[in-house]
């Protein structure tokens, strides 16, 4: 361990428990849920009120377009979340290429998901298997009862079985914790998010032209020219505001979901252990991971070795990085 | 008016504060209930171990029979754990017993390390990963047990909510815990 790391062990108040952790991080999850989902409607409303622009309203007659918009938003956003909530977890799986597997095919990954399920409570996740050489695993499902643990042949083939036991606690914490369904419903969202933006971005790229032939002399002037600058302006930072509340999201939940490991195996060490092989493996896992779905696994699999050089990209990153996170289970330790 | 006001307020204050209670009852009751199935869940992983003891037997007994003593240590160990009740009041009886059992079994693991063909079974292999698996599963639903009473102590103990397990005789709980000064010092066994 290099000095700087020592250091910021020490740092971490001794006094702080996994406990704490978790009660400070699920408020925190509270609030950017609910940040998401206002600027969504935000944008729904703009994107409205920029159509109605568009179409040659006049600033007083724009109100209800923007109530429509928003009212847009809302339904679109629970007719996606719906969706999701019932095929999300089995569309991530298909997607990343996972198979469900028998516990005669392998009983020791399949003894060691059931001990971390009965130090949480929970019941018996179905377990898949993706193969793939880059290391890596995931946790999906709308609730316990649905939910899947999925490990890469090559994360699953290089651990001993403390350390196995350590990531399966991580992906049981992300379970117990919701975070399996809060992920999937930010990802519907911050993909209905973006992918508006870009239908306006093209709405507006070739209807706009069509537009300022035809209205030929605008009336409203100023109003309008406001409410354009605004919505250009929010079409531009929406997408990147939604991205990174989720990557915000999704590094604390990790912080959380290492105490949670902790907390059902009380073994810091394991999961520390696997975290270094992890960061040890530089092959992204291009084929089973998108931008996507990259917030799901347990290390992000669109990594670079970029672990050391800390940059702008922490603030988009999915994860937090990973001696980070094993300095603070190794404080967990003491 | 005024009269008709202050009652409807009155009346508004006692329904939540009906709920009010009947929310923090029901926390109560499911809290409860979470002990009760955190207590049979050991039970459940008890009863594996249980089940795998024989075939294991039969397994040693093919490649290393004239390890008689090993061999019936682990049987009559088995035999007296499975007649201990598991209620809260045999709690430490059956921990004995059941370390008795522990210990037995680490002594049958071993000689395995004398019998290579034993070591090379494939059933055995198998054995072998569920009971170490067993092993891990009771220490884990011991754990969630005492995780659940913890939380339900706590609600049972803390304002407001004690006035209503007052009330209502919710019962303390006990811990898991392992007893005899014997058992806490029993020897760690690896079966890997």
């Amino acid at each position: 361990m290099n000095e700087p790391l020592q250091q910021r062990v020490r740092a971490y108040p001794g006094s702080l428990t996994y406990i704490d952790l978790i009660r400070r991080n699920r408020r925190d999850s509270m609030l950017i849920m609910i940040a998401v989902i206002l600027l969504g409607v935000l944008v729904g409303g703009v994107i409205a009120a920029g159509l109605g622009v568009y179409a040659g309203q006049t600033a007083d007659q724009l109100l209800p377009s923007i109530l429509l918009g928003t009212a847009a938003a809302l339904v679109g956003g629970l007719l996606a979340a719906a969706w999701s909530w019932f095929n999300g977890a089995s569309a991530i799986l298909a997607m990343s290429g996972a198979r469900l597997i028998e516990k005669d095919q392998d009983p020791e990954l399949f003894n060691v998901v059931e001990e971390v399920a009965i130090a949480a409570g929970l019941p018996m996740p179905r377990v898949f298997l993706i193969s793939e050489s880059a290391m890596n695993a995931f946790a999906t499902g709308r609730d316990p009862e649905h939910a899947a643990v999925a490990i890469t042949t090559g994360l699953r083939e290089r651990l001993t079985r403390d350390e196995l036991q350590g990531v399966m606690a991580h992906e049981m914490a992300h379970v117990r914790n919701y975070d399996i369904r809060f992920a999937m419903l930010m990802a519907t969202m911050v993909g209905l998010i973006v992918f508006a933006c870009d239908a306006c971005w093209r709405i507006a790229f070739h209807g706009g032209r069509a537009g300022r032939r035809t209205s030929g002399g605008r009336k409203g002037g100023a109003v309008v020219i406001v409410l354009i600058v605004i919505a250009v302006v929010l079409a531009i930072v929406a997408p990147l505001v939604a991205r990174f509340m989720q990557m915000a999201y999704s590094r604390s939940r990790e912080y959380l979901a290492d105490a949670g490991a902790v907390e059902l195996s009380r073994n810091p060490e394991g999961l520390a252990s696997a975290l270094g092989k992890l960061a040890g493996d530089t092959e992204p896992l291009v084929e089973a991971a998108n931008r996507g779905t990259a917030h799901l696994f347990i290390v992000n699999p669109l990594r670079l070795m970029r672990e050391s050089r800390q940059s702008l990209d922490t603030l988009f990153s999915s994860h937090p990085p990973i001696q980070e996170r094993i300095a603070r289970l190794l404080a967990l330790a003491r | 008016m005024t009269g008709f006001i202050v009652l409807g307020g009155l009346v508004l204050l006692l329904v939540i504060l009906l709920f009010w209670f009947i929310g923090m009852y029901n926390v109560l009751v499911r809290r409860r209930i979470d002990c009760d199935n955190g207590w049979s869940q050991i039970d459940v992983q008890l009863k594996r171990r249980y089940d795998l003891i024989p075939n294991l037997v039969e397994t040693v007994k093919g490649y290393a029979a004239h390890e008689k003593g090993t061999l019936e240590a682990v049987v009559s160990a088995r035999a007296r754990a499975v007649t201990v009740t598991s209620d809260a009041a045999h709690a430490g009886e059956k921990a004995a017993a059941e370390n008795l059992l522990t210990q037995a079994l680490g002594r049958l693991i071993a000689i395995a390390e004398a019998y290579p063909t034993l070591k090379a079974d494939v059933n055995f292999a198998r054995l072998q990963e569920e009971l170490s698996s067993t092993e891990n599963k009771v220490g884990f639903a011991r754990q969630h047990f005492n995780d659940v009473v913890a939380r339900y102590e706590e609600s049972r103990q803390a304002f407001p909510t004690n006035l209503v397990a007052g009330a209502f005789n919710f019962e303390q709980r006990g811990y898991f815990k392992v007893e005899e000064a014997a058992a806490r010092e029993a020897p760690k066994v690896k079966f890997t």
